[in-house]
């Protein structure tokens, strides 16, 4: 293989993680939110669970979990076919599903990390903040949103920072179920051409990746410098 | 029956219990000086009255109407609790103004969100916002902060803070605006422009209570002074009467002590 056919493959795979990288940030961010607010919630039951649920996922390898929501369906439908004498078929086959289910890995995986951040940034935040809220007559939803979300997007701009530029990377991880992320493909045609350099060329495509959202997140930074918490 | 009427208002947390009894009374446009030492429970009963705390017992009546009863408290609405509260300015001891907006935008955003609350239309929407930004900017005069509209909390001293959060307290025209301790967080050069503010504030006809340790400032400005003593008011009366005739033991000897500075 030539050097550009190598440099197309790679992109090709880059366009696949890339679909990892960007629907997992575009689903964990909120999601993570509504872990944040199951977590604070006064009802203790949902609190308990909550809290539980991303002990169990900050607690395992991530790969654990991309293997566990893969084969999970499949499992799933085997156990309940025998016990119902059902005939589902769950399994997931097409690579596309395969996709679908390491997103879904990756989105639970995330957000529940990012909960965690969120949830530092909003206890960060002075009382003293939401009392000043509550003495103008705010609702507690007017207060989050107009008063303290800002205040802790700008707590936790350097923490996600980390995490986002660790998702980039953990994307290799896919390589567990999927054939078709850029480092899969990486490995792919070392295995194959018995040349070594491609893995390395692969990292130097995540530099850049990362390298780009270094710029764009300390942007963010210097965008919320005019005030301070 | 006086303007505005504090009855049996008692608080504990736990066991300890903060306030136990607190009754007085003050005239539209008097000020009043709440003073004691630490732990004597003067914070509290002020966030009492702002609903931050919830009183366990007692009422409140501003010109005959309730606004507060803790034997109704806890079936009230949100909605109730907020238009109560508005009865209320709180001036904090630590400002607490929101440091993402700037000194107007920390002025007019409380009776912003209030007027879009109405879901009013384009028009009178523009108007009321208007005239929302109009009257801040009479507040943010009258605490002589006017070149400071368009600086953020971050660039203006503790002192200018402070007079910014007045002028955000006043900006929902309370009936009764109190202060936490106002001048506590400030370097003492800083704290003779509030105190100033709060001076303005009273020959314009202000009703205000006035948690403080100032006691040259609660002499001179307020009409009455309560003092306070582990949960208890342990006397109460004009400037005169408190500073000069103290007649229970407590306040003598906390006097002696906090005088023995000047």
């Amino acid at each position: 293989m030539s050097f550009w056919e190598i440099t197309r493959e790679l992109i090709e795979g880059l366009g696949y993680t890339c679909v990892i990288f960007f629907v997992t940030l575009a689903a964990a961010l909120p999601l993570g939110l509504l872990i944040t607010f199951a977590s604070r919630s006064k009802f203790a039951p949902l609190k308990l669970l909550t809290r539980g649920f991303v002990w169990i996922i900050r607690g395992t390898p991530l790969m654990l979990q991309i293997i566990f929501f893969d084969l999970g369906p499949g499992l799933l439908a085997n156990a309940l076919n025998k016990a119902f004498d059902w005939n589902l078929n769950l399994a997931v086959r097409s690579q596309w599903q395969h996709l679908m289910m390491v997103c879904i890995a990756f989105t639970i995986n995330y957000a529940c990390y990012f909960s965690e951040i969120y949830r530092g940034g909003i206890q960060g935040v002075p009382q003293g903040q939401h009392e000043a809220a509550a003495v103008l007559g705010m609702t507690k939803s007017q207060t989050f949103s107009k008063v303290i979300f800002l205040q802790v997007v700008k707590r936790i701009v350097a923490p996600m920072s980390n995490e986002i530029i660790t998702l980039v990377k953990d994307t290799a991880l896919a390589s567990v179920v999927i054939s078709v992320d850029m480092f899969t493909v990486a490995k792919h045609i070392v295995n194959q051409q018995v040349i070594l350099w491609p893995i390395f060329y692969a990292g130097v495509f995540y530099l850049i990746f990362n390298g780009v959202l270094t710029i764009l997140l300390g942007k963010l930074e210097k965008k919320l410098d005019y005030f301070k918490v | 029956m006086a303007y505005f009427e504090v009855t049996n208002i008692t608080k504990s947390f736990g066991k300890t219990e903060v306030l136990r009894g607190i009754d007085f009374s003050m005239e539209q446009g008097e000020v009043v000086a709440i003073i004691g030492s630490s732990g004597s429970g003067k914070t509290t009963l002020l966030r009492c009255l702002n609903f931050l705390e919830t009183a366990d017992t007692g009422s409140i009546t501003i010109d005959g109407t309730a606004v507060f009863d803790a034997t109704t408290f806890p079936s009230m609405k949100d909605a109730d609790i907020r238009n109560m509260r508005l009865h209320f300015g709180l001036v904090f001891q630590s400002f607490n103004l929101f440091p993402q907006y700037t000194v107007l935008e920390n002025v007019t955003l409380a009776p912003m969100l209030r007027a879009k609350e109405g879901k009013p239309d384009k028009a009178a929407l523009k108007e009321k916002a208007e005239q929302i930004k109009s009257e801040a900017l009479s507040l943010i005069a009258k605490v002589g902060l006017s070149e400071k509209i368009s600086s953020y909390p971050c660039e203006l001293s503790g002192g200018q803070q402070q007079r910014v959060a007045i002028a955000r307290a006043l900006a929902l025209s309370p009936e009764i605006l109190c202060f936490d301790e106002p001048t506590s967080a400030l370097d003492p050069e800083l704290t003779g422009e509030v105190l100033k503010v709060i001076r303005d504030l009273k020959s314009d006809g202000r009703t205000m209570i006035v948690v403080t340790h100032e006691m040259e400032f609660a002499k001179n400005v307020a009409d009455k002074i309560i003092f306070m003593a582990d949960g208890v008011i342990e006397e109460m009366g004009t400037p005169e009467q408190v500073f000069d005739h103290p007649v229970s033991p407590v306040t003598q000897a906390f006097l002696s002590k906090s005088l023995e500075s000047f």
